[in-house]
């Protein structure tokens, strides 16, 4: 009469073994378990008064179906000893069924009060875990708005995506699975082994020597099938990823005729994995048998020592019909307890990792603010500016300049030159070291962030469009825009074309990832987006590679139109911007190694010289 | 499917063997029972404590069938082991030598991160599932049916006991099955979109705060975070209903058992000790029809996997070696000869070449550009047959490339491809990739036209530096001037560059065209370019258009007489690069 654990909510088995009787693997290991745990039971603060009925529901819930086996077991019981009777005296077999209606009726109420219970205590435990995770994430999303770009630059998307599904995924469905787990498993411990303690000790010497049997069996091949299941695992890595790198490269893997060497190392691979894989398969699957084993060793050894004592008057039918039943479920709550360490560490492990995310520092607060004026003439004034994405390695070194309203900047360099550490300065993305960056006067560092931003359109090379529509992409820094204004900025993008002849017109549901739109479409999205947001100044990224020659045409046109009459920087690649600039800086390394006009530039014969003539001179 | 059930055949021995095992552990789950009744049986007929022998000798009789049962379980543990990973061993094997014999015809329509799923994640999921089946699926019904006519045995009139539990545990499952799976499909999606809405947050966080948009993202997220919450409330409250649902049927029907059992008892159709045999035998059906939903529920999703993988099987590679080669001679001079060409891809009406022809020399450049969609990446493509022309016909030193063996006409031409990707090993295994067994020093030379020299000397373990998988351990330029290289260590006699320098800084291009130049005169080079600086010197550019060739001829010739190449132009260089004046 095992009860049967049904899986938790949108439990996905990871590819381990079979057995299901351990967490798959090596579990993490949180750095400090107590403390992580206290800051998770602050997140349940909120729930204290549903936690108690929580914990009163499985009480209740857990006594009753403790209760159950062994009232079964008086009517078995009721039944028998009316036979005996029948057969002791030879008299004709009188069963007394109005007792044994009694406790049928009893017995209904302890399931019925049992089960009714055991499911309130899943109802509110649920909503409490969904609530709990509800928080997280709503947290975490927080928490991405309010940290600072070095953040991100310094760590993987991919990673703080994991925090948001997986690790509060397992943060959630662990607390629901083990916060009632430990209630539930102790007190069906203890009532057990006390019940079957009150039937017979006996047996319950029987029923115990079976444990320790279990554990060391299971302990032995668990430390066995381990080895095999972590080198099925390194080998389902290997193999994973040679599949991936060959069919991510297929061309390359033609036209170099690499196609049976691929073969080779694929069936290399799959050997080992399948050498690997069988024998953690096996020795893990072993674990079921083996338990049931056990168990039915300690089944025979209660039929015979139990029907002994019955023989001897010392104990009646029924309990030992009851005390087969409490051994049977006596095994579930242990492997649950035993298991629940491993699970709370992994739910530690999670959270932790959620937890340092919270925590990291966040931007600066602003306080005493200066308001930006209204009418912004586009005076930019860097002075003395010192930077470093590492404050002990500064890359831009007491830097100045001077750019007058509505002058073009264009910043040139080699790729990797760093050329958008402007752009991060400008913004305010980063905070500089040391100097000042003044518009119209007013330091940039004195300003609201958002402030900053506002003054300054952006168009990027490296596109961004949200899930949604193309006008609402357009729209994106003027959420009030009315279609007219939507269009007319389309069409001074030259994107009004394109749009059209997609599916939706301007309703066409664009994603990060949908390839509906080419590369430089999407460009010219992002600057229909900076014209209707019609900012007084302006950084642009000049299309390189990825677009083909008409379309960076088309965006050429429509970024000479948006930066006409602003104050712009440029990080250039055409040859016609660089030299129309009014101000050219020259990026090497990180740091700004020369400013000035084309022609001063060239008469210096510097970098700047170097870089022209190796592109423009005949080879 | 049939083509995934010929793998199982070497195995047929093995499931034969799996069933009879499968039998043994029945036969003791359902035969434990009855000794547990004679025993009852026995104690309550026994006259005196004396009568203990039958006890014991039950006892060990129950012991033996125990060590028989569990001998039975581990042997179907190790025959299910060996089954379900060497047959998906096999099937893995086919599909990965399948897949590797396709064109690109064949990755365009299943789309490479669909065939890498197949070949992985869906292997996994069928290996899982066998396993799984090959546990449960003989087992659950033997022990089923067994134990529903043990039960009959005992009680023909207490049956309905067993059909009511199961009746009822069928419709709790049934519930439970339609009211919560189609919401596990929609659980996804919204797992889904909270993942990509995160990513859309950091991956667009400039964009973001540069239009203080922070606020809109948050109550998007918000939206569906809230949604998501809503909706696994629910599925979890039905869900959490299966365990005491479960525990209730079990105990009434235990209950059941006894107490109508009292009044089989009484009119003698049923013997005390056998109350206790059906009791198990009405918790083992139950047991039964559990294993078998599970069955039931694992086996659409494996099929999905199935289904896929026999998709694969199923496709023929559409471009195969010839049936009577050509061979070509050992060292070729490299003409490439267009003949009326014509390409479409598969399924699809659009022609994305027509009409092409043009001949590119030894010894010479020979470029093409245009626009993006123009078709200057297939006309290369074309070339070492990763697609086969839909018309006309393609020519090296004037023998069709359709009849010579791809891998002989494959070992004469070096493919830079637009996207530089390198695989996991070394410097040294990338570069020597179309040539494994290439010395150093051939490695270093190629390096060295490549520009790769200096930052490779400035590796730690230069040559033998580790490339990390995808080459995520160089930069962009880096991993161009190694695939590059790799082109050069292969020594063939044409080159094909698909845009390849423009991950290039300009000062690196120049060196690099000018090393070609010098180190390869005889070679024969046709290159996809977007930068008009990057060609301009080329014997022979063509200008492609939507497909057609509108202009050939080299610079001086067509800035005067091709519009669209003017076009271009105009727009990279000014009127004194652009030698007009």
């Amino acid at each position: 009469m095992e009860k049967k654990q049904t899986a938790p909510v949108g439990f996905r088995g990871g590819p381990g073994p079979m057995g299901g009787m351990r967490g798959g693997g090596t579990p993490q290991k949180p750095k400090n378990f107590k403390k992580t745990m206290k800051k998770i039971f602050s997140y349940l603060r909120p729930f204290w008064g549903r936690l108690a009925l929580v914990a009163i529901s499985a009480v209740i819930s857990t006594i009753f179906a403790i209760a159950s086996p062994k009232v079964l077991g008086n009517m078995t019981t009721e039944i028998v000893n009316a036979y005996i009777k029948s057969q002791m005296l030879g008299i004709a077999l009188d069963i007394n069924f109005t007792n044994i209606a009694n406790i049928g009726f009893w017995l209904i109420g302890l399931y019925v009060v049992s089960a009714l219970f055991s499911y309130l205590q899943s109802w509110l435990m649920t909503t409490i875990t969904q609530k709990v995770t509800y928080q997280f994430r709503h947290q975490i999303s927080e928490k991405i708005a309010r940290l600072p770009l070095r953040y991100f630059d310094r760590h993987e998307n991919g990673e703080i995506v994991s925090h948001v599904t997986n690790d509060v995924e397992t943060i959630s469905q662990n607390l629901n699975q083990s916060m009632t787990q430990i209630i539930t498993s102790v007190i069906m411990i203890v009532g057990i082994l006390g019940m079957m303690i009150s039937i017979s000790w006996q047996l319950t010497i029987i029923a115990l020597m079976v444990l320790p049997t279990s554990m060391v069996l299971i302990t032995i091949i668990v430390k066995r099938s381990q080895r095999y299941y972590d080198r099925q695992q390194a080998a389902l890595g290997e193999i994973d990823g040679h599949i991936d790198e060959m069919f991510s490269n297929h061309a390359i893997v033609k036209t170099f005729n690499g196609e049976q060497r691929s073969i080779n190392k694929f069936n290399l691979i799959n050997n080992k994995l399948y050498n690997s894989g069988w024998k953690s398969q096996f020795l893990s699957g072993l674990m079921m048998p083996i338990m049931t084993f056990i168990s039915n060793l300690g089944y025979v050894g209660v039929a015979v020592v139990g029907g002994w004592l019955a023989i001897n008057g010392k104990i009646t039918i029924g309990d030992i019909q009851a005390f087969i039943q409490y051994m049977n479920q006596f095994t579930q709550p242990i492997s649950q307890t035993a298991n629940i360490a491993n699970v709370l560490q992994a739910t530690a492990a999670a959270a932790e990792r959620v937890f340092a995310f919270l925590d990291q520092a966040e931007e600066e607060p602003e306080t005493n603010t200066v308001a930006a004026p209204k009418l912004i003439r586009g005076e930019v004034v860097l002075e003395d500016v010192s930077f470093g994405y590492d404050s002990n390695q500064p890359i831009i070194k007491h830097f100045s300049t001077h750019i007058k309203p509505k002058q073009s900047v264009a910043i040139v360099g080699p790729t990797g030159a760093g050329k958008t550490t402007i752009v991060n300065l400008l913004m305010r993305f980063y905070d500089i070291d040391s100097g000042s960056i003044k518009i119209d006067g007013i330091d940039t560092s004195t300003m609201k962030r958002n402030d900053v931003r506002q003054m300054f359109g952006m168009v990027l090379q490296d596109t961004w469009l949200f899930q949604g529509t193309i006008a609402e992409n357009i729209a994106y820094g003027k959420s009030n825009a009315t279609r007219k204004e939507i269009i007319a900025a389309a069409k001074a993008a030259h994107a009004d074309h394109f749009i059209k002849t997609l599916p939706d017109g301007y309703d066409t549901i664009i994603s990060e990832t949908a390839d509906i739109i080419s590369a430089g479409e999407k460009q010219l999205l992002t600057i229909a987006r900076a014209i209707l947001a019609d900012s007084p100044m302006l950084i642009l990224d000049e299309a390189t590679s990825s677009v083909d020659t008409r379309t960076e045409a088309l965006i050429q046109s429509a970024m000479d139109k948006l930066s006409h009459g602003r104050t712009s920087f440029v990080i250039a690649h055409r040859l016609s911007t660089i030299r129309n600039a009014d101000v050219i800086l020259v990026m090497r390394e990180g740091n700004i190694v020369e400013q000035g006009t084309h022609i001063e530039l060239l008469a210096k014969k510097g970098y700047y010289a170097e870089l022209y003539n190796s592109q423009f001179n005949q080879v | 499917m049939k083509n995934l059930a010929k793998y199982f055949k070497p195995y047929t021995v093995w499931l034969i063997g799996l069933i009879i095992l499968v039998w043994g552990q029945a036969y003791t789950n359902l035969t434990l029972p009855d000794y547990m009744s004679k025993i009852v049986n026995v104690i309550i007929t026994s006259k005196s404590s004396k009568d203990i022998a039958p006890i014991w000798n039950n006892g060990l009789q129950m012991l033996l069938l125990t060590l028989f049962g569990g001998l039975c379980a581990m042997a179907i543990g190790f025959v299910a082991a060996k089954i379900s990973t060497g047959y998906v061993r096999k099937l893995r094997e086919a599909i990965f030598i399948k897949i590797e014999r396709f064109s690109l015809n064949e990755f365009n329509s299943y789309s490479s991160s669909s065939l890498i799923t197949r070949a992985t994640n869906d292997m996994q999921q069928i290996q899982t599932v066998i396993a799984m089946l090959l546990r449960m699926a003989f087992l659950a019904p033997f022990m089923g049916v067994g134990s529903i006519i043990k039960a009959h045995q005992l009680s023909p009139s207490m049956s309905w006991i067993v059909y009511a539990a199961i009746g009822a545990l069928v419709a709790l499952i049934i519930m439970l099955f339609f009211v919560v799976i189609p919401k596990f499909t929609i659980i996804q999606k919204l797992v889904d979109k909270l993942s990509l809405q995160t990513r859309e947050m950091l991956t667009g966080v400039r964009v973001i705060r540069a239009y203080n948009n922070d606020d809109r993202q948050q109550a998007k997220f918000n939206q569906t975070n809230l949604e998501s919450t809503r909706l696994n409330i629910f599925v979890n409250r039905v869900m959490m209903l299966m365990q005491p649902a479960m525990t209730l049927i079990m105990g009434l029907a235990s209950m059941a058992v006894v107490w109508y059992g009292a009044y089989m008892i009484k009119s003698h159709n049923l013997q005390v000790g056998n109350l206790l045999a059906l009791m198990q035998y009405v918790m083992q059906t139950i047991m039964a029809f559990l294993m078998i939903s599970i069955v039931f529920i694992m086996v659409p999703r494996a099929a999905v996997s199935l289904r896929r993988v026999s998709e694969i099987l199923g496709t023929e590679p559409s471009i195969s070696d010839p049936i009577s080669p050509v061979h070509l001679a050992k060292e070729i001079r490299g003409t490439v000869e267009f003949h009326d060409v014509d390409f479409g891809y598969k399924g699809s009406k659009q022609q994305v070449l027509s009409h092409i022809s043009f001949t590119a020399e030894p010894g010479q450049t020979t470029a093409i550009i245009g626009g993006t969609g123009s078709g200057k990446s297939t006309v290369l493509n074309l070339i070492p047959r990763l697609y086969d022309v839909t018309g006309g016909s393609i020519t090296i030193d004037g023998i069709d490339v359709q009849q010579i063996n791809q891998a002989e006409l494959r070992q004469h031409i070096g493919y830079v491809p637009q996207k530089a990707s390198l695989f996991s090993g070394t410097v040294g295994t990338n570069i020597g990739y179309g040539k494994p067994k290439a010395s150093d020093k051939d490695l270093s030379k190629a390096a060295s036209i490549a520009q790769a020299s200096e930052f490779i000397n400035g590796l730690p373990k230069k040559l033998d530096n580790p490339i990390a998988q995808a080459g995520n351990n160089v930069s962009g330029g880096q991993k161009q001037r190694l695939s590059i290289a790799r082109a050069l260590a292969k020594q063939p006699e044409i080159y094909l560059f698909d845009d390849s320098f423009s991950a290039l800084d300009f000062k690196t291009d120049a060196a690099l065209r000018k090393a070609l130049n010098k180190e390869l005169s005889k070679a024969t080079f046709i290159v996809v370019a977007q930068r008009i600086s990057t060609i301009m010197q080329a014997e022979k550019i063509i200008v492609l258009d939507d497909g057609k060739i509108v202009g050939i001829g080299n610079h001086h010739d067509l800035i005067r007489t091709s519009k669209v190449y003017k076009e271009i132009a105009e727009s990279q260089l000014s009127a004194v690069e652009l030698g007009e004046d």
